[in-house]
């Protein structure tokens, strides 16, 4: 019988294209907008690690003023990040399986031939845990051992994108930059890799491109590497040299752990505390101990990756879809009454109420599936305008599998929900109700 | 085969009951080719319409085929008037987009019947009214007493029990009106019941049996005529 609906759904979307024409591109516009900021919506609150979502954890110390809260509207909260020697002294410990403190810097790069220019590219600063820790997989090389992070040799791990810009993406371990008159070797080239959302630095962008290299954190002191990301004060210091910033009471360094499971949790904060009432022993961290890891999802929730504007907008998106719907129900009304004679033919020659809802679902069913599909070329052609115009992550406007059977899951229930008042109403067009007057 | 006893059927709207049948008693026994005549509003629309099981009635016995289809739901009417009733209706009532074959081809699929008996059963009737040649044309491409054919072998593909023929002729000229009544009696002569509706005295006349219906039920003279015991099938 589907097979005999589906054919007689044809031959009715047939009969007034016009109309089904409507019906499709109302559903499609709704199904294009909601799909769009849904796919932003849900890569944006995504686990973008799930397999150690869990076990990987951020830092926070609360060092901040002792008269007030570091975030009033959030006084239970410490900074978002450590100073400097707090968490050079806490990967120094090493309590942790695995630990890196890092920071965002950026290095002006010599060109390697003569015709080339200088450029200036972004680089993590970070420790040689930081790859095995965030499941980092290489394409050429691997990351810098222990040794290098504690003798601070300049060796470099670069992106798959800035080694193509570099040596055309061959395998360029061993090779030589300059960088910042400093000689770095080539260790490592990972690839294309696109955690989304950013959730290891959400602090300085939630949504960017993960930076183009990485160097070890070690050769902050040496190179007097400056931080491009934010940095909280709150005690007024005299600073003179890079040492004293480095040993400054400023926020500013990002701070991850993994530990072997998420019952370790409690042994790392014990292990936090007695750093603290060291530390408060030395004249610092005056406030009440306020010392928290956070593993990735919660981190996220903290930083509010999924900002409530973009809450608003999905739900803003879901009611114009249903403005859609209405007006198809609207259109499927209309079509529906114009078909009276045929279905009080349909009736009087023996099909049930029931039969007769089922071909109308199945003609809606078609048009919600057509709907959806023209959507979710609306939907891409949507993401790719998202991406020019806010110059977003790819991974954040990409319509993978999910998103696209979600589209189209959507776009059926949606048009059959709107064809169901419509195919109600007609199924209870009484037999005998045209038959003379056809 | 019809056994109509005492069936009354209101119409009502919020100002006016409108009295369609009143107490109306027919019956029709296998096999037999009854003509149904009346003036505009005598109620011969309404009886057709509730011996086919397209209508309720308010009181009364109905049996059709030896059952009582009086309690009978929705879903229950629609298969019994799938299984047991052939329509033809006045203006033929076929679907414009669907070519004869399909057309014929809509009740046998709501029998959820087997798709090569249905080819069978729709060649078969197609041949039978004369258009097996034309099944792929559509129903514009016809003339209306071609039209009015192909509604036939509609009604005849399920091999109903009853024939019900609403004006059948009423939208064609004399010869094709008397074409269909020759196709209408030939269907007769191979033994199936057939209960005409129609205006038009000379095609009455070509049927067994007369029944006028005045005012919602049969004609006085008629039940005059049932008292005398000639035909013991009508009672007002």
């Amino acid at each position: 019988m589907f097979k005999y609906n589906l054919k007689l759904a044809i031959k009715s979307m047939r009969r007034n294209p016009i109309m089904t024409g409507l019906m499709v591109a109302a559903i499609a516009v709704g199904i294009g907008v909601s799909m769009t900021t849904l796919t932003v919506h849900y890569m944006m609150s995504g686990n973008p690690i799930p397999e150690k979502s869990d076990v990987l954890l951020a830092v926070t110390l609360d060092s901040w003023d002792p008269l007030r809260a570091f975030d009033e509207d959030y006084p239970e909260r410490a900074p978002h990040q450590l100073t400097f020697h707090d968490a050079e002294r806490l990967v120094a410990l090493g309590k942790a399986r695995r630990q890196t403190a890092m920071f965002e810097s950026s290095l002006i790069i010599e060109p390697l031939n003569d015709d080339g220019l200088p450029f200036e590219a972004g680089a993590r600063v970070t420790h040689s845990d930081f790859f095995s820790m965030f499941n980092v997989l290489f394409i050429y090389g691997s990351a810098w051992d222990k040794a290098a992070d504690a003798a601070a040799e300049p060796v470099v791990v670069l992106t798959r994108k800035l080694n193509e810009r570099l040596f055309g993406g061959i395998d360029s371990t061993g090779k030589r930059l300059t960088m910042g008159n400093t000689q770095f070797q080539v260790v490592g080239v990972i690839d294309t890799w696109e955690p989304t959302p950013r959730f290891f630095d959400p602090i300085n962008g939630g949504f960017r491109e993960v930076n183009e290299m990485f160097i070890p954190y070690s050769l902050t002191r040496i190179l007097e590497l400056d931080s491009n990301g934010s940095d909280w004060g709150w005690k007024s210091e005299d600073i003179q040299s890079f040492e004293q910033w480095l040993n400054s009471e400023t926020s500013w360094i990002q701070y991850f752990i993994e530990l072997d499971s998420p019952r370790d949790r409690k042994e790392y904060v014990a292990h936090l505390n007695d750093y603290v009432r060291e530390q408060k022993r030395l004249g610092r961290f005056e406030r009440p101990m306020n010392n928290n890891i956070y593993d990735v999802m919660e981190w996220m929730e903290y930083h509010e990756v999924v900002a409530n504007d973009a809450k608003v907008l999905l739900g803003l998106s879901f009611m114009f879809l249903l403005v859609c719907l209405l007006s198809t129900i609207a259109l499927l009304l209309t079509k529906f009454i114009g078909k009276t004679a045929e279905i009080s033919l349909r009736r009087a020659l023996g099909a049930s109420r029931k039969m007769v809802f089922e071909q109308q679902i199945v003609e809606v069913g078609i048009i919600g599936l057509s709907g959806g599909l023209i959507g979710l070329l609306l939907a891409t052609l949507g993401l790719q305008g998202i991406k020019y115009l806010y110059d977003a992550q790819a991974g954040l406007v990409r319509l993978d599998w999910v998103m696209t059977f979600t589209a189209i899951g959507i776009a059926i229930v949606s048009g059959i929900l709107a064809g169901l008042y419509p195919a109600w109403r007609v199924c209870r067009i009484p037999p005998a109700a045209q038959l003379k007057t056809q | 085969m019809l056994q109509m006893a005492h069936i009354k059927k209101i119409y009502r709207t919020e100002l006016v009951e409108t009295h369609a049948l009143r107490e109306l008693s027919v019956s029709v026994t296998e096999g037999e080719f009854v003509a149904v005549t009346g003036a505009s509003g005598s109620g011969k629309t309404t009886f057709l319409n509730i011996a086919g099981l397209l209508e309720s009635f308010e009181h009364g016995t109905y049996l059709l085929d030896g059952r009582d289809v009086s309690r009978l739901n929705d879903d229950e009417r629609s298969a019994y008037r799938n299984q047991k009733i052939g329509f033809i209706f006045q203006s033929f009532n076929l679907i414009p987009d669907l070519d004869l074959f399909d057309n014929v081809d809509v009740p046998l699929r709501y029998r959820k019947m087997p798709a090569g008996e249905r080819k069978e059963r729709i060649e078969n009737a197609l041949e039978t009214v004369g258009l097996a040649s034309r099944m792929k044309h559509i129903p514009s491409q016809l003339s209306g007493g071609q039209q009015q054919r192909v509604a036939i072998a509609r009604a005849l593909a399920g091999d109903p029990r009853i024939l019900l023929a609403d004006e059948p002729t009423g939208n064609l000229d004399s010869t094709m009106a008397h074409q269909v009544m020759d196709l209408l009696e030939q269907i007769h002569s191979g033994g199936t019941t057939i209960v005409m509706v129609t205006h038009d005295p000379d095609l009455a006349n070509r049927a067994e049996r007369n029944i006028h219906l005045l005012d919602g039920r049969v004609s006085a003279g008629e039940a005059t005529q049932l008292s005398q015991g000639t035909l013991q099938t009508v009672h007002a």
